[in-house]
């Protein structure tokens, strides 16, 4: 089969690979109808993830056919679905309370090892991120072997066009989540950090949830446009004063929940910063942290604090003070998709919530290394690229 | 001042671990130590009668090529080591409770000897605590230890990716692999 392959920094390629068949008696085989280039897809072909081998196959956002079953998958030939990015196995302790990102038997035993060592905890496995989220094959490709195929993939009622569901593999869920996590009660004034898919997504959800208002923060005009599309007021931090105008738009008590989604682009674990004291600095350096206290000394106090962000190693000069004198609450976590499917799915059957708008480009398989060098160099006009095998014929 | 002992386990001694766990394996063979813990969310009935019928341990035991078992207390393991070459060993159970403990020492004459007890705990809603303590004496000393860690051979390695798998086996009724396909399944190995 044809598959998106990474090669190094810079250098991914459209190679003939391996077909995929099944392993385990729960996997699934599904031949992929679309499949998106992810923001933290960026970090991988930068460079920055470690225990990447050449040849991995890339892509943790997909959709498509089931073309072949395990014994034990409960899924049919011919069905259509989406993948959550996270592989869990839906039997753990923590897949019983819902918490799938959380999953004890999603890793690999072998790359356990070193979550357990920066985490003290293994996390579940991703698609197509590197050896230390469990080595699997990716989306981005014809084909893809779906393991635990019972429990993660959501089937697609007919008459549904990909574009308006394919989400539901990562970013929508994550955006949803960073609204629940933000415990929004009606009437409340919640504040967004970060207008790429995950904030505009969590700008949607906190409407949906209550909120009375929405006040979303970033510095590309675009996606603050974006961001007053779906009622929320914006603020552009190159602009303006964010503490100051956060304090004065809510008649000086703060927003009652904040959610920093800067830098969300990220799923990956920063393990270059964790051990490598020199880039720590650099990363602390990095407006990521910056965007993180701004949320925490603007927050209300009792306020919650939301955090989609990815963070994989530590922060210094992070306001504890502030945070405990406030009584303020943190809720994060990698998204637990498969909750989410079913009602989300709902929401976009029902017409609650659009995600279309976020596609600027669709492209045929065979250019995807265009496609991420686009997507690299030109954020602002490549907001989100959809590849599709066979588009071209 | 009294010697007094607070309630960690032995293992986790920050002096004289290895000495203080001999202590709680009967018919100590071995002056290495290692001991791990995992929570199985399946009936202690169940995750016992598995690992009892050692014929089962190979499943999820990476680097156990076979265990013969001519009858319930004696086993003979064929075990990989590094560099290509495997070591073997007779064992035999020294205690039996079923549902709660099986302990065990190697034979007279073994390649590595080693003895160990798996204990296993009814957790109630959270399934069964099962808690491994293996001591070994590895082949050629500390060196030895050494070279195996190299290979990721070493026990306290495997001990803990084999308890994983042992898990992953139970819950998920099958073991996580990145392998594409057959093939590379085979390559791979567990």
């Amino acid at each position: 089969m044809r598959a998106l392959t990474w090669h190094g920094k810079h250098d991914v390629r459209v190679d003939t690979v391996e077909d995929p068949g099944i392993v385990n008696p729960r996997d699934c085989i599904i031949k992929v109808t679309s499949t998106a280039i992810c923001g933290s897809d960026l970090h991988l072909y930068d460079g920055y993830i470690p225990t990447m081998k050449a040849g991995d196959i890339l892509g943790h956002e997909f959709m498509g056919e089931v073309v072949e079953v395990g014994a034990k998958s409960t899924l049919k030939k011919g069905q259509r679905v989406v993948v959550p990015f996270t592989i869990a196995c839906g039997s753990c302790y923590h897949c019983g309370k819902h918490q799938y990102s959380a999953c004890d038997n999603g890793l690999p035993a072998d790359n356990q090892d070193i979550a357990q060592e920066l985490y003290g905890h293994p996390m579940a496995g991703l698609f197509g991120y590197s050896h230390m989220t469990g080595g699997y094959a990716g989306g981005q490709a014809e084909y893809v072997r779906v393991p635990f195929s019972d429990v993660g993939p959501i089937v697609i009622p007919d008459g549904i066009e990909d574009d308006k569901v394919l989400f539901l593999s990562d970013i929508l869920p994550t955006g949803w989540m960073a609204a629940e996590n933000a415990d929004i009660e009606p009437g409340d004034t919640v504040a967004v950090w970060g207008c790429g898919p995950v904030g505009l997504f969590a700008v949607q959800s906190a409407f949906l949830m209550g909120a009375e208002r929405v006040i979303a923060i970033d510095h590309f005009p675009r996606r603050l446009e974006l961001a007053r599309k779906f009622g929320a007021e914006t603020l552009n931090f190159e602009q303006t004063d964010i503490y100051d105008a956060l304090m004065l738009m809510t008649g000086g008590i703060g927003p009652d929940a904040v959610i920093d989604s800067v830098g969300l682009e990220s799923h990956g674990l920063y393990v270059d910063n964790v051990v490598d004291q020199i880039k720590a600095s650099t990363f602390l350096g990095t407006d990521r942290p910056h965007a993180n206290r701004q949320a925490i000394i603007a927050c209300r106090k009792g306020g919650r604090v939301s955090m989609p962000a990815v963070y994989g190693g530590f922060v210094d000069k992070w306001p504890l003070g502030a945070f405990m004198e406030k009584g303020l609450t943190l809720k994060t976590g990698q998204t637990h998709v498969q909750h989410y499917l079913p009602g989300l799915l709902q929401a976009i059957i029902d017409g609650k919530i659009d995600t279309t708008f976020l596609i600027s480009h669709r492209m045929d398989l065979e250019d995807a290394p265009t496609g991420y060098q686009k997507f690299h160099d030109e954020q602002n006009d490549y907001t989100k690229i959809v590849l599709k095998p066979g588009l071209n014929g | 001042m009294t010697d007094s002992r607070d309630d960690g386990p032995m293992v986790t001694a920050k002096k004289n671990s290895d000495e203080l766990t001999a202590a709680t394996v009967p018919h100590a063979q071995g002056s290495s130590a290692v001991a791990r813990a995992v929570t199985i969310n399946k009936p202690v009935t169940e995750v016992y009668a598995y690992f009892r019928d050692f014929s089962n341990l190979p499943s999820f035991m990476e680097n156990v090529v076979s265990i013969d078992t001519p009858d319930r207390a004696r086993s003979h393991w064929v075990v990989k080591a590094p560099g290509g070459t495997t070591v073997e060993w007779d064992a035999r159970v020294t205690e039996d409770q079923p549902n709660a403990l099986i302990a065990w020492t190697s034979e007279e004459g073994a390649d590595v000897p080693n003895s160990g007890r798996v204990e296993f705990r009814d957790a109630g809603q959270r399934g069964t605590v099962v808690t491994a303590t293996i001591l070994y004496d590895p082949p050629g000393g500390t060196v030895g230890k050494l070279i195996a860690k190299m290979f990721q051979r070493e026990p306290a390695i495997q001990a803990r990716r084999d308890l994983r798998r042992f898990k992953q086996l139970m819950e998920a009724g099958e073991i996580a692999t990145p392998a594409m396909n057959r093939k590379q399944f085979e390559e791979m190995g567990l």
